[in-house]
């Protein structure tokens, strides 16, 4: 399940807006211009079911994330998705991983309290018996270069 | 012909006698015959994997998905409370405090630990870095990548945080830490090759059950660990999978 966000999880002022999520959904989100840097030497590690759906997240997760683990767990991956995210990216995500492929890209995530972060991530597909049974995702600190050069460039893939 | 048993060349020096003395128990416990074999290097190891040499390995994770899907390996157990973690060290004279205030060309000491050197990497990669814009200088020993930077031959040093950990205190005073991994699931494995195959469940109960009596305790205390943990097939998917998303 993701419900809309709520107002009173929000720290900062906030703008508002519907998000159109894959699958059909659509999610109403609070967003605020308040970054949390990365954590320095951590990774964030998630698995999701072939659909998307949260089976797996570690502790940095939780922590960047802000929301616990009982909310993360059976929601889409898209409870991350920031409105400053071409869709465009998402659908060359979920193109390449749904080939075999690994996919890396630069990801600017939402959290709870509307804040966002930056994450350089690695999504590969989970091959058992050679079937897919579920994608890992892998976050880590990205250079600021990077971030810089992806801020510029989002705004222009709408 | 016995079952030829090696071990990871990034063990510390100071468990070698411990390795023996874990193979000797595991012969007497499993009636199996068991030869250790240690290897100087990575590359000498892995040329005995690609042979089909190798019947059972304490493997550094950086090999364990080559081991698993090239050549059949099943994981037996790990070290409880022991992960692999990286630290990324300067000169304690060097103004920098960040690894985004590194510059290109630094000269990077490392050792061949595949396994370190990937998670040191991805640390740097915070700073633009990569192995296009730095000197690579490879070491023997953790002691002799410290030993670089002391010298000022080299500008950063990538370490198994257990290794400097275990730095004499006059040297780590002459160092600082830039960042240290807390990556946590990342960890070498006792892995058995297909001749083994149908001895897991046996073999892996006996190294579960090693902490349970003063013997065990003795020989697992010659390794520096505390006990085994079971690795089921899963949990060494997982690892793996996470390997290949940092292998990138």
């Amino acid at each position: 399940m993701l419900y809309d966000m709520k107002p009173e999880d929000i720290i900062g002022d906030y703008q508002e807006v519907t998000l159109n999520l894959y699958g059909g959904i659509k999610r109403k989100v609070l967003y605020t211009q308040i970054e949390t840097p990365y954590p320095d030497g951590k990774l964030i590690v998630s698995t999701t079911d072939p659909d998307g759906i949260i089976t797996h997240v570690n502790q940095a997760f939780i922590e960047m994330s802000g929301y616990t683990e009982d909310e993360l767990i059976g929601a889409p991956h898209s409870i991350l998705r920031h409105p400053d995210m071409p869709s465009v990216a998402f659908k060359d995500l979920w193109d390449t991983v749904q080939q075999g492929n690994k996919w890396q890209g630069f990801v600017k995530n939402l959290r709870k309290d509307g804040g966002y972060y930056w994450v350089k991530a690695t999504v590969i597909p989970n091959v058992r018996k050679g079937k897919v049974v579920g994608y890992t995702s892998v976050r880590r600190k990205p250079s600021r270069t990077k971030v810089e050069e992806c801020a510029k460039l989002y705004p222009t893939l709408f | 012909m016995p079952n030829m048993f090696t071990v990871s060349p990034d063990f510390p020096p100071d468990h070698i006698s411990g390795w023996y003395i874990f193979n000797t128990w595991l012969q007497k416990q499993s009636g199996e015959a068991i030869h250790l074999e240690m290897y100087d290097n990575f590359p000498k190891q892995r040329e005995a994997i690609t042979q089909d040499k190798i019947d059972l390995i304490y493997a550094n994770p950086f090999d364990a998905a080559m081991l698993v899907r090239e050549k059949g390996f099943l994981p037996l157990v790990r070290p409880a409370g022991k992960s692999d973690e990286a630290i990324i060290a300067i000169n304690a004279q060097n103004t920098v405090d960040d690894v985004a205030h590194l510059s290109p060309g630094i000269r990077v000491a490392v050792t061949e630990d595949p396994d370190v050197h990937l998670m040191g990497m991805i640390m740097l990669e915070a700073g633009d870095l990569d192995e296009s814009n730095i000197e690579t200088m490879v070491c023997d020993s953790y002691v002799l990548i410290a030993k670089q930077l002391l010298r000022g031959n080299a500008d950063v040093g990538i370490f198994l945080a257990e290794a400097y950990d275990n730095l004499s205190n006059i040297i780590k005073s002459q160092l600082k830490v830039l960042v240290r991994s807390q990556i946590s699931v990342v960890h070498h494995s006792l892995m058995i090759g297909p001749k083994l195959a149908e001895k897991r469940a046996v073999l892996q109960k006996l190294l579960v059950d090693m902490n349970n009596d003063e013997k065990g305790r003795g020989v697992l205390e010659s390794l520096g660990f505390d006990a085994w943990m079971p690795v089921d097939d899963e949990e060494m998917e997982f690892m793996i999978d996470l390997m290949d998303t940092l292998n990138t």
